[in-house]
């Protein structure tokens, strides 16, 4: 596909300037629909194990509706420079933001799902401008974040064929674009996929990668917790407990087989904006619990508004479905090693879907720079613990320097 | 609110009392889901040009077009009202169904049970035929007195509001129905979930109950269940036509995710009620035969099912705001959907070419040591008697017709203890 891209027209690599606009009548459109929500009757159980409670629907929906500054949205969308260019065919919309210490390492960072650019725009700031934020000039970045072919703005693909492989060369292919010879990579859920795979790749300009998602479970045991077999007898206590949480997340993410096999079916998605908020927050038990809570008035992490400003951005780009396609596109398996040669530093939030031992990443990753485990934090955790996931980078990459 | 309305108030004296009902829509429901189906947004296409993502943007399309400018949105109450409905309380919650009494006395009664993305609008091509044969092809000693009732969650039964509403429970509802309504001796029939709360009437086998019938057997080795649930390999020494079952099972497991995601999270599916072509989408791809028959009907080939039959379906579930509350079935039930159950009563089985697994005779004699009839029919698929109603009612005919002669099933039984 690269040599068909050089071929092409000059344009064909430029990099144009972009901002989100939204007419008000799309605004209109979606104020009115979440008013005429029609909800099912409650639950049965009094807990979440028949998915999101009915109250937290009725209060994410009253928030949207009546204290959500939609009018604003565009706004924060547009509080960071944005660009796209054209990649084998595709539109790629990304954020770029340079630092202004001439130090700085650029990293590319890739969003998950349900996620999308405003996952990582707490941490632009302090990554970008350590100084301001506590931190040392010598620990600037240069950062890039892309939205993921299908995601936000960037373009949705019209041929089968962006799994995690083709974006992760999609992203080395960016990355020289802009100019850099050297580069990082992170990412956490479909973003540590894209950026494992980077690793895999290898291209020249790589220096390593950040994941807070590792691909480290030994293939054996991932077969064996997919078919909820014991656990074998032979795990420490910290692998036993990665195991578990392995095997209680695989009876869990049907949500991720289902858009695997049929994303089209989706169409609710895209024709109602609470049925997506609905679908969207209910990624894993421990981030939904954290999204209850901060509907319910308690915040630590996520805010409502954070949450629908990123619901709000599916919804405006009408991307529930096509972000779910990543699913079907990807053959690779979630959790199991890649063969990742260049240096890796794995962060282990303690509710990530599994918080993956050491030993497994010692053994996943040969050339391992960095392991911790950290003391809060999730799936999300850019989004949700900006300052660890901060304090992660600096330190996981200083020694790259 | 977008409840339909019974024109009988129930008595509060008397809740187990059966008690006549009627389907009233609100003009108000009816407008607004009109309204909803034209205002739809929907995604963009797929990027293949077959099924493999999901029901194809044109189908989606197809449906909401002809939902919205075509569909009769009156006849629904209409073809619903042709039939005399009825809600009883069992177990504290309504139960509706239809009951027809044949005018014939030697009338076998049968309880018929409809499954998922189903309601009685399934089973109501049939009715005539089954109790009233000689008008329809048939003889008079094959009449039944056919009852048809909505699972709970389902259609104008009550949504429970409280867990244990599994195929078990509902089955032992189905029995105290049966008794209710003055029936000694009665038979079940079911596919689907209609098949696994039959296959638990069974297991539960009441005196009551002579026989039964299942166009979805639960048959299937445990081991070759499991094997085709992770795409395990098989022993090389099988028959042809059992590893064309495995195949066609291991095929159904790469593809019935939302039976597992309702069986997860029925509830995060909100969208299905705010959304009715979300809603008709999502249904209308239960499996992947049933699909294309979809397609050619809106295609304008229809055979079996058309295009208002599918309608009326979704405009059911709809208008009653049942497709949540229906998706807690899967949540509920703790049975494997294909496995044998432990059957002892006599069982007939109809196997249908488009059936999730076409189930080889073997096996079906494995799993029901008192196997009556077994036959593979030519034409049909998963809602066979929505899909070949004529089929289907002869194959009721033919298999249940040595069972007449049976008064209770416990006197069939010669087991010396």
């Amino acid at each position: 596909m690269k040599s068909t891209e050089n071929t092409m027209t000059m344009e064909a690599t430029e990099i144009r300037p972009f901002r989100a606009s939204f007419s008000k009548s799309e605004l209109d459109d979606l104020r009115r629909r979440i008013a005429a929500t029609k909800f099912p009757e409650k639950e049965t159980v009094n807990d979440f194990s028949q998915g999101v409670p009915l109250k937290t629907i009725k209060q994410l929906t009253e928030y949207w509706a009546n204290d959500y500054d939609l009018d604003g949205f565009e706004d924060r969308v547009n509080a960071y420079p944005q660009f796209i260019t054209t990649i084998d065919g595709l539109d790629i919309h990304f954020v770029h933001v340079k630092s202004k210490e001439a130090n700085a390492l650029p990293i590319i960072i890739t969003h998950g799902w349900p996620g999308s650019v405003i996952e990582q725009m707490k941490i632009i700031g302090p990554l970008t401008d350590p100084v301001k934020y506590g931190g040392k000039a010598e620990d600037a970045f240069d950062v890039v974040i892309p939205s993921m072919p299908g995601y936000g703005f960037s373009g949705k693909p019209t041929n089968t064929g962006w799994g995690p492989d083709h974006i992760a060369s999609a992203w080395s292919e960016l990355m020289q674009r802009l100019g850099y010879n050297k580069f990082l990579a992170q990412g956490g859920d479909w973003g540590a996929l894209v950026t494992d795979q980077i690793g895999v790749l290898a291209p020249p300009g790589l220096m390593g990668i950040h994941t807070n998602m590792p691909g480290a479970v030994p293939a054996a045991l991932d077969k064996a917790a997919f078919s909820s077999e014991p656990a074998p007898a032979n795990l420490s206590a910290e692998e036993r407990y990665a195991y578990d949480q392995l095997e209680f997340v695989y009876r869990h993410v049907f949500y991720a087989f289902y858009m695997a096999s049929r994303p089209q079916t989706l169409v609710g998605l895209t024709d109602s904006p609470v049925g997506l908020a609905t679908f969207l927050i209910d990624h894993d038990a421990r981030s939904l619990e954290l999204i209850a809570r901060s509907f319910a008035g308690q915040q630590e992490g996520l805010t409502p508004d954070d949450v629908l400003d990123n619901v709000t951005l599916f919804w405006l780009t009408n991307t529930g479905v096509s972000a779910s396609r990543l699913y079907w596109e990807n053959k690779f398996a979630y959790f199991s090693p890649k063969g990742v040669k260049v240096p890796v530093a794995v962060s282990a939030f303690p509710d990530e879907l599994y918080q993956c031992p050491r030993n497994w990443a010692e053994e996943a990753y040969p050339n391992l720079i960095h392991y911790n485990k950290v003391a809060k934090g999730g799936h999300f955790a850019a989004w949700e613990q900006p300052a660890i996931l901060v304090n992660e980078l600096r330190t996981a990459f200083r020694q790259l320097r | 609110m977008r409840t339909a309305q019974t024109t009988i108030v129930p008595t509060v004296d008397d809740p187990q009392a059966i008690r006549p009902f009627e389907v009233q829509f609100l003009q108000n429901d009816l407008d607004d889901l009109r309204q909803r189906v034209t205002a739809t947004r929907f995604p963009e296409k797929e990027t293949v040009d077959d099924n493999s993502q999901g029901i194809p943007l044109k189908t989606v399309k197809a449906i909401a077009k002809y939902w919205a400018n075509d569909y009769d949105f009156g006849k629904l109450q209409r073809k619903l009202n042709a039939y005399p409905q009825f809600v009883t309380e069992i177990g504290g919650l309504d139960i509706h169904f239809i009951h027809v009494r044949a005018k014939e006395r030697n009338a076998l009664p049968i309880i018929i049970t409809h499954g998922w993305p189903g309601s009685v609008l399934h089973q109501m091509k049939i009715i005539c035929a089954l109790a009233n044969p000689t008008s329809y092809g048939g003889k008079a000693e094959d009449a039944f007195d056919v009852i048809i009732p909505s699972i709970p969650g389902f259609g104008f039964s009550g949504k429970p509001n409280a867990t244990g509403w599994n195929p078990t429970r509902i089955a032992s509802a189905w029995i105290e129905l049966m008794k209710r309504l003055g029936y000694d001796r009665f038979v079940a029939q079911g596919g689907d979930w209609g098949a696994l709360i039959t296959e638990q009437i069974g297991v539960l086998a009441p005196p009551e109950l002579i026989g039964l019938h299942t166009n979805m057997p639960a048959a299937v080795p445990a081991y070759i269940d499991r094997a085709a649930a992770f795409g395990e390999a098989l022993p090389s020494e099988i028959p042809s036509e059992e590893r064309q079952a495995y195949e066609d099972l291991a095929f159904v497991y790469k593809r019935v995710y939302y039976a597992h995601y309702m069986a997860s999270r029925p509830q995060t599916l909100a969208a299905l009620a705010d959304s009715p072509v979300g809603m008709a989408a999502f249904m209308a791809d239960f499996d992947a035969r049933g699909l294309e028959l979809i397609q050619r009907a809106f295609d304008g080939v229809e055979e079996g099912i058309s295009r208002d039959d599918l309608l009326d379906n979704f405009s059911l579930f709809w208008l009653t705001n049942t497709a949540v509350s229906a998706g807690r079935i899967y949540w509920e039930n703790k049975l494997p959907y294909f496995s044998p159950k432990g059957i002892e009563v006599p069982v007939a089985v109809s196997v249908f070419p488009d059936e999730l697994y076409r189930c080889p005779k073997s096996w079906a004699e494995v799993a029901y040591p008192n196997l009556i009839h077994y036959n593979k029919l030519e034409k049909g698929g998963h809602f066979p008697a929505w899909e070949q109603p004529e089929i289907f009612v002869d194959e009721l005919r033919n298999a249940l017709r040595k069972l007449r002669t049976t008064k209770r099933s416990h006197e069939n039984y010669s087991i010396t203890i």
